[in-house]
């Protein structure tokens, strides 16, 4: 099974706006380990080679920070998303 | 401007406990909650062990639904292509409530309505933004455009605790200190896990894996039965995961986990329902933030309540235990109507003199004692080995089985001076 179809499974409420900022800048400098791409249990990060960007899907979160833990160069700052939004776990 | 006796950040076990021992007492409590509902943003393993809490809980959960009464304890030490495990059962474990295997969105929801009843206010989908601090005093909380004054906060908002941080109680989280847990809610009849499991109506099993499950490094697999589904995950140390070489996908790590054939059979023909992931605290008792402040006391996750024990893991009963000693401690705080750290240190002395802090003081050196290559990657690869080659029976005689097992362990490094060094780190632990 996919990790995309496992996602899927779980019951998401998505805001227009990304509770997870990555500074750019800060990437480009300073990482050269990229911990994030794999780390997160959703795989939500990639690495755009051209553009020297990193992305996250934001909208599969499970919102477990692992991402903010392993970034040692402090270029994620991440928030729960706001009320209403977010995964909703029916098992948990 | 609102201003209530007590905020409760987070409606998870140790917010809606401390809520629990507050209602009915003549006191406004509000439990704020971002999810939909209690327990929609919580994940467990997981399993409650009831006998430390029994004392403490009165009638809290009476009538809660548990998913089973754990009566086997299983643990799996995990090579490459092939295992051993050790499945224990026994009188005490049938007949008595030891430990019940929980799901904690239906767990925390329904003890959340229960507070609800007794006139607890929670309110969901209400995400706290921050403190209000006034002259170094915690005041309450901001969430939004709002702001809702207290007398007291409680900062039960789990693992990350930004409230903690936000009061300067607790460092930046580091990648040693937490491990990330991963797991899959798979559905299976009732009957079906009867029979898998081996055990009766609405018993079950507590199964723990190390070795080749996270490819030697700390920490293990896991699977617990519920009633109409099994919890089957993966916990792997976040510093563990980052000096991987190569680099390992996490959730790769559930996949290869829940391919093997040790697993597959206990799974076949089952559906995932959901996908979690949660963080939990790996310091033990070197992982405990400040408990209290003026104006702020911590619970749960977020003071970093939370202890592996090797043979166990344990949170939810910490968590319940301290949001109750941290309601006793308010209701003395609001009968002086001192809310300052005169009063709440009296949260820090009951849980020292309880299971909380006594537990955790015990088994302080787990965490150093289990971080070492061998217990997640010598002995889960070479005793498995050693009993292969004393069960396997091959062309041409047999050599004798002490011989064997001799040779075997010389030639592991099972008898090599870090065994000896683990045998003698075994008195502290």
């Amino acid at each position: 099974m996919k990790i995309e179809e496992k996602l899927a499974l779980n019951a998401f409420k998505t805001d227009r706006e990304s509770h997870i900022k990555i500074n750019q800048e800060i990437c480009r400098k300073a990482c050269k380990t990229r911990y994030c791409l794999y780390v997160c249990p959703g795989h939500l990060y990639s690495y755009d080679e051209d553009r020297a960007e990193i992305s996250v899907e934001f909208a599969g979160c499970l919102e477990c920070g692992t991402c903010m833990i392993a970034c040692r160069e402090g270029a994620i700052e991440w928030s729960y998303p706001k009320g209403e939004f977010g995964v909703q776990y029916r098992y948990g | 401007m609102e201003k209530v006796d007590v905020v409760i950040v987070g409606g998870g076990l140790s917010g809606l406990s401390c809520a629990y021992r507050l209602a009915e007492k003549d006191l406004q409590v509000i439990v704020v909650e971002r999810g939909d509902f209690p327990g929609s943003k919580n994940v467990t393993g997981g399993r409650l062990y009831i006998k430390p809490i029994e004392g403490i809980v009165g009638d809290m959960l009476d009538g809660a639904p548990f998913e089973r009464k754990v009566v086997r304890e299983r643990w799996t030490l995990m090579g490459e292509k092939n295992s051993v495990t050790v499945d224990f059962t026994g009188e005490n474990l049938k007949e008595n409530r030891h430990s019940f295997t929980v799901l904690r969105s239906t767990f925390d929801r329904w003890l959340s309505e229960r507070v609800m009843e007794k006139g607890v206010f929670v309110i969901p989908r209400y995400r706290v933004d921050g403190l209000l601090q006034e002259e170094g005093k915690v005041v309450g909380i901001k969430a939004g455009g709002e702001e809702i004054y207290a007398n007291v906060v409680v900062a039960s908002d789990g693992v990350l605790s930004f409230m903690a941080e936000k009061a300067g109680l607790k460092p930046r989280m580091t990648p040693k200190g937490y491990a990330i847990g991963i797991k899959e809610v798979i559905e299976l009849s009732e009957d079906r896990i009867n029979e898998r499991f081996n055990v009766g109506k609405e018993e079950g099993v507590a199964h723990l894996f190390i070795g080749d499950v996270t490819k030697g490094r700390f920490g293990g697999g896991f699977l617990y039965t519920n009633r109409n589904t099994v919890s089957l995950g993966v916990v792997v140390g976040i510093k563990a995961m980052m000096e991987a070489k190569p680099p390992i996908e996490l959730h790769t790590l559930l996949d290869t986990f829940k391919a093997r054939y040790e697993i597959e059979g206990f799974i076949k023909g089952g559906r995932t329902v959901e996908y979690g992931a949660h963080i939990i605290p790996e310091m033990g008792y070197k992982g405990i933030s400040k408990l209290y402040h003026d104006g702020l006391i911590i619970t749960g996750d977020a003071a970093g309540f939370a202890l592996n024990m090797g043979i166990t893991v344990r949170g939810m009963e910490f968590a319940i235990a301290s949001g109750i000693m941290a309601g006793e401690t308010i209701l003395k705080a609001h009968s002086t109507g001192d809310y300052s750290v005169n009063t709440l240190s009296q949260y820090g002395e009951m849980l020292k003199s309880s299971f909380v802090i006594k537990d955790l003081y015990n088994f302080r050196e787990m965490g150093d004692f289990l971080d070492r290559d061998e217990v997640f990657s010598l002995y889960p690869r070479s005793i498995p080995d050693m009993i292969e080659k004393v069960v396997w029976f091959d062309e041409g005689p047999k050599e004798r089985i002490g011989a064997t097992l001799w040779k075997a362990a010389k030639g592991s490094g099972l008898m090599g001076l870090n065994t000896l060094k683990l045998l003698l780190g075994l008195k502290k632990v």
